[in-house]
C-alpha cells in the first residue's frame, strides 16, 4: 500500500485497531459492575451540595447492541480492507467496485441505445426521444466549446450553418466526433512575400466574400493567392478533404477584418477538436451525430 | 432494583417485561379514535387515484412529488421545511398546554403499540392471563398463542412496510410486483426494514423506545411549566391510601380516596406508579385516569383522583375555570400566534404558487460573441419546468434593455411534468452595445405561461446580465 513508508506503519495501525476494539469490550465489562453503592441507590457522589448521582442502569438490550457493534467491526475487518493494509477476505477494492458499476451502467446505457444503433442518422433525428438524448449529450460534452445553442464562438465553429470544415454528411460528422480534428494553417507570410504582399492577399480574401476591401490591393493580392490556393482552392472555396475553410462565405471562425487575416497568414493557426471516442461509446456518438447533423437541417428541425 | 451498601450491582439490567392491563374509558376512546384516523389515512392514501396516478406519490427516480393536484419539484422543498416547522410549533403548543399529548395519543410508537397490544389481547388474553402464560412451560396452548400472535404481528408489520413503500412506488404496481415476486432490491429492503422496525418497536421494544431512544421525550419537558396540564395524582385527596368498603366516606375512616387497588400501575404502558408524581417515563396516555375513574365510580366517590391538572392548580386548589384561565399565558399565546402566522404564510405561498418554474443561466461556453453585422450576441439557457399534468406552452421575452431582442425561438411547448433546458440567443446592435459600454449590464427575462387562446396565464421574472465585450 503506497500510503505508508513501510510495513511497520501498517502493522502499527492494525494492532492499534484491534487493541481499541478489545478495549471497548474490556471497558464495557469492567465498567458494568460497581461495588460501593449507597443505600439510597445513588453512587455516593454529591455535587453542588445536594445533587446526587443515581444509578439508573442501562437496559440489557443496549449492552447487547454495543457488543454487536464490536462483533460487526471484527467481521467487517475480516471481510473488507481496514486492518492496516490487509486486503480483507473478499478482496474488495473501491476501484473494482467502481469498474463494476461502470460496467453495469454501460449495460443499461447500451439497452437505451440499442434501438438507434442500426438506424440511419436522418431517421434518428426525427425521433423525439433520440433528439432529447442527443441534446443532453451535446450539452454535457460539446456545449462548453460550441455553446449550448451550438453556434460556437471565435475559434469554435458554428454547427448550425451549412459551412463545414470537414464535411457535413452524417458519416463525416460521426468521424469528426470520434477521432477529433486538427485544423492546421501553417504560417505563410514567407511564401506570400513581403508585408505589403500579405496586406494585398488579405484584401483579396476579403473581396472573395464581397466584404469591404481595397479593390486595388485585392487585385494585386490575387496573384499572390496562388500559394493559398494549394489548400483553399483557386476560387477560395476551401477543401473539406484537408479541412481548409471556405474563404468566400463570409463566415470568419478566427475573426473578420484585415488585421485578423494578416495575423493568421503571418502566424498560422492550429485548431484542435478533441477526439471523443474514449469518452463516448460509438452508439452515443451515432445519436449525437444525428443531433448535430439535424442542427444544420433547418427544414427538419423538430418543432420546439 | 435493590441495592444494599457494599453490594456489587450491575450497571446493566434486563428490564422486566411490562404487561399492561387493557383499559377502557374516555381517554382510551380518544386514543382509539386517533388510531383509526391516522391509520385509515396512512393505509388508505396510497390506494386513492387522482388524475390516473396515485393521489400521493413521491417519485424519487423522476424527482417529482405528487400531492393530489399539486406537482412539486425538488425546488419546492421549502414546503417540506414549512411543514416541519409547522409540526414543531404544533408540538410546542400542545406540549405547553397539556404535556405529552403527541406521545400519548398520536405518536406512531403509541399507535402501533396500541394495535399490537390489541392483537396480543386477542391471542393471549389480558394482563393476568399473559403473566400466567409468561410463567408457563412450552405447552401446545402457549406455542399456538405465542406463534399466532407473532404471525399476526408480522403480517401487520409487513403490510405497514408495504404501505410505506407504496408512497414511493404506486401501490398497485407494487402489489403486482409483490405477487409476481419481482420486487426491486430497494423496495424489498425498505419493506423489510420498515416492517421489521414496526414489528420490533411495537411488539418488543415498546416503552424502551420512549425511554431510551426518543429525543422528543427528553426535550418536551423543556416546554412544560407549572401551568401545563399533566396527568397528576391528587395526593391531598388520595392519601393516606388504603382499602375500605364501597360507598363509605374515607374521611370518617381516617383515610384518603385512594383504595390502593394498583390498577393505575397495572394499566401503565411504561410501568410507573403515577402516585409518585410526574416522571420522565410518563407518556401522557391517561390510561391511569380511565382506570382510576372506573374504580372511583364503583366506590361511589367523585372521579378525578387522577386527572389532567396543572402543578399550580393542584398546589393552590384552583377550580377548573381558574386553571383554564392560566392557559392564556404569554408562552401559549406566542406559540399560537407564531403558528397561525406560519399557517397563513404556508397557505398563501401555496395559493400563489405558479404552475411552472423557470431558471435563467448564462451559457457557460461563451461570454459574448460578435455575429453578423456587428451584433453582440449572448447565449442563455432557460430551464422551463412544467408543474402541471398537461402539455403547456411558454413564451420567453426580455425587457429592461433598449435595442436588445431574442433571435432564437421564443415559444416552447413542454410535456406534462417535464423540465427542459432551452437555448436563447439575445442580440444587441453594435450601436446600442457601444452606447452601453463594455462589461455586464442588467437584463430581465419574462417567462409567461400561455393559455390555449394565447393570453398570459402566469408570469415569472428572472434577472440576468448581458455582457458587452471589450
Amino acid at each position: 500500500m503506497s500510503d505508508f513508508f513501510n510495513d511497520g506503519w501498517s502493522i502499527f495501525v492494525a494492532v492499534a485497531t484491534l487493541a481499541s476494539l478489545a478495549a471497548c469490550l474490556v471497558l464495557l465489562f469492567a465498567a458494568s459492575r460497581r461495588k460501593p453503592m449507597a443505600a439510597d441507590n445513588s453512587t455516593g457522589h454529591v455535587f453542588d451540595g445536594d445533587l446526587k448521582e443515581l444509578n439508573n442502569p442501562l437496559p440489557r438490550w443496549w449492552m447487547v447492541l454495543f457488543i454487536l457493534t464490536v462483533v460487526f467491526a471484527f467481521a467487517y475487518l475480516w471481510l473488507y480492507p481496514g486492518l492496516g493494509s490487509a486486503p480483507g477476505s473478499k478482496g474488495w477494492t473501491s476501484r473494482a467496485e467502481h469498474a463494476a458499476d461502470e460496467e453495469k451502467a454501460r449495460d443499461e446505457i447500451a439497452r437505451v441505445y440499442a434501438a438507434f444503433k442500426d438506424q440511419p442518422v436522418p431517421a434518428i433525428a426525427k425521433n423525439p426521444k433520440a433528439a432529447a438524448i442527443g441534446e443532453r449529450l451535446f450539452i454535457n460534452n460539446c456545449a462548453p466549446c460550441h455553446g449550448s445553442d451550438a453556434r460556437g464562438s471565435k475559434g469554435f465553429p458554428d454547427l448550425t450553418d451549412q459551412d463545414w470544415l470537414h464535411g457535413g454528411s452524417p458519416e463525416k460528422i460521426e468521424e469528426s466526433i470520434t477521432n477529433g480534428r486538427i485544423g492546421n494553417m501553417p504560417p505563410m507570410a514567407a511564401a506570400v512575400g513581403s508585408a505589403a504582399d500579405v496586406h494585398d492577399v488579405a484584401h483579396y480574401v476579403l473581396s472573395l466574400s464581397g466584404g469591404a476591401h481595397d479593390a486595388i490591393a485585392a487585385a494585386r493580392g490575387k496573384a499572390k493567392f496562388v500559394v493559398c490556393a494549394a489548400c483553399h482552392g483557386a476560387d477560395g472555396k476551401g477543401n473539406q478533404q484537408i479541412g481548409a475553410p471556405n474563404l468566400s462565405d463570409n463566415i470568419w471562425l478566427h475573426g473578420w477584418g484585415e488585421d485578423a487575416i494578416v495575423d493568421i497568414v503571418t502566424h498560422g493557426k492550429t485548431n484542435v477538436m478533441p477526439a471523443q471516442k474514449g469518452r463516448l461509446t460509438p452508439e452515443q456518438i451515432h445519436v449525437l451525430a444525428s443531433y448535430v447533423w439535424n442542427l444544420s437541417q433547418p427544414r427538419l428541425k423538430p418543432a420546439p | 432494583m435493590s441495592a444494599r451498601p457494599e453490594a456489587t450491582v450491575s450497571l446493566y439490567v434486563s428490564e422486566a417485561k411490562i404487561q399492561p392491563r387493557a383499559v377502557h374509558g374516555w381517554f382510551a376512546a380518544w386514543r382509539w379514535g386517533i388510531v383509526w384516523l391516522t391509520q385509515l389515512v396512512f393505509y388508505g392514501l396510497p390506494w386513492i387515484t387522482w388524475n390516473g396516478r396515485p393521489a400521493l406519490l413521491f417519485d424519487l427516480a423522476a424527482r417529482r412529488f405528487y400531492i393530489f393536484g399539486l406537482v412539486l419539484y425538488p425546488q419546492d422543498f421549502i414546503y417540506l421545511a414549512g411543514l416541519l416547522i409547522l409540526s414543531a410549533y404544533g408540538l410546542f403548543l400542545f406540549t405547553a398546554v397539556a404535556g405529552r399529548l403527541w406521545c400519548g395519543y398520536a405518536c406512531p410508537q403509541t399507535v402501533y403499540t396500541e394495535i399490537f397490544m390489541w392483537v396480543e389481547h386477542r391471542f393471549e388474553g389480558d394482563r393476568n392471563a399473559r403473566l400466567k402464560l409468561d410463567k408457563s412451560g412450552w405447552t401446545f396452548d402457549k406455542v399456538w398463542r405465542r406463534g399466532g400472535k407473532h404471525v399476526a404481528w408480522l403480517a401487520i408489520a409487513l403490510w405497514t412496510g408495504f404501505t410505506f413503500v407504496a408512497y414511493f412506488t404506486p401501490a398497485r404496481d407494487l402489489m403486482r410486483e409483490a405477487a409476481a415476486l419481482a420486487l426491486g432490491p430497494w423496495e424489498t429492503v425498505w419493506i423489510a426494514f420498515y416492517g421489521l422496525a414496526t414489528y420490533g418497536n411495537a411488539g418488543w421494544m415498546r416503552e424502551q423506545v420512549c425511554k431510551y431512544m426518543c429525543p422528543y421525550a427528553r426535550f418536551q419537558s423543556a416546554m412544560f411549566d407549572k401551568d401545563t396540564l399533566v396527568i397528576s395524582y391528587d395526593a391531598a385527596r388520595g392519601e393516606p391510601r388504603g382499602s375500605r368498603p364501597r360507598g363509605t366516606d374515607p374521611r370518617t375512616l381516617g383515610k384518603g380516596d385512594c383504595v390502593d387497588c394498583t390498577l393505575c400501575v397495572q394499566v401503565c404502558p411504561t410501568g410507573i406508579d403515577i402516585r409518585k408524581g410526574l416522571q420522565y417515563e410518563c407518556i401522557g396516555c391517561a390510561a391511569c385516569i380511565d382506570a382510576c375513574d372506573q374504580v372511583m365510580d364503583k366506590m361511589r366517590s367523585p372521579r378525578g383522583l387522577i386527572r389532567y391538572a396543572t402543578q399550580n392548580g393542584m398546589a393552590n386548589g384552583w377550580t377548573r375555570a381558574q386553571v383554564w384561565k392560566r392557559m392564556l399565558r404569554p408562552r401559549v399565546l406566542v406559540y399560537s400566534g407564531v403558528m397561525l402566522l406560519i399557517i397563513a404564510a404556508f397557505a398563501a405561498s401555496l395559493m400563489l404558487r405558479k404552475p411552472f418554474r423557470a431558471d435563467v443561466v448564462r451559457d457557460r461556453g461563451a461570454l459574448a460573441r460578435i455575429v453578423h453585422d456587428g451584433y453582440v450576441e449572448n447565449v442563455y439557457r432557460v430551464q422551463l419546468m412544467n408543474a402541471t399534468e398537461s402539455r403547456q406552452r411558454y413564451r420567453i421575452a426580455i425587457e429592461g434593455m433598449a435595442g436588445a431582442r431574442i433571435e432564437s425561438s421564443t415559444d416552447f411547448s413542454i410535456p406534462s411534468t417535464e423540465s427542459r433546458w432551452v437555448p436563447v440567443d439575445v442580440v444587441l446592435s453594435h450601436e446600442a452595445a457601444a452606447a452601453l459600454g463594455p462589461g455586464p449590464h442588467p437584463l430581465r427575462f419574462r417567462i409567461s405561461l400561455l393559455a390555449a387562446d394565447g393570453t398570459t396565464r402566469a408570469e415569472i421574472h428572472e434577472k440576468s446580465t448581458f455582457v458587452v465585450p471589450r
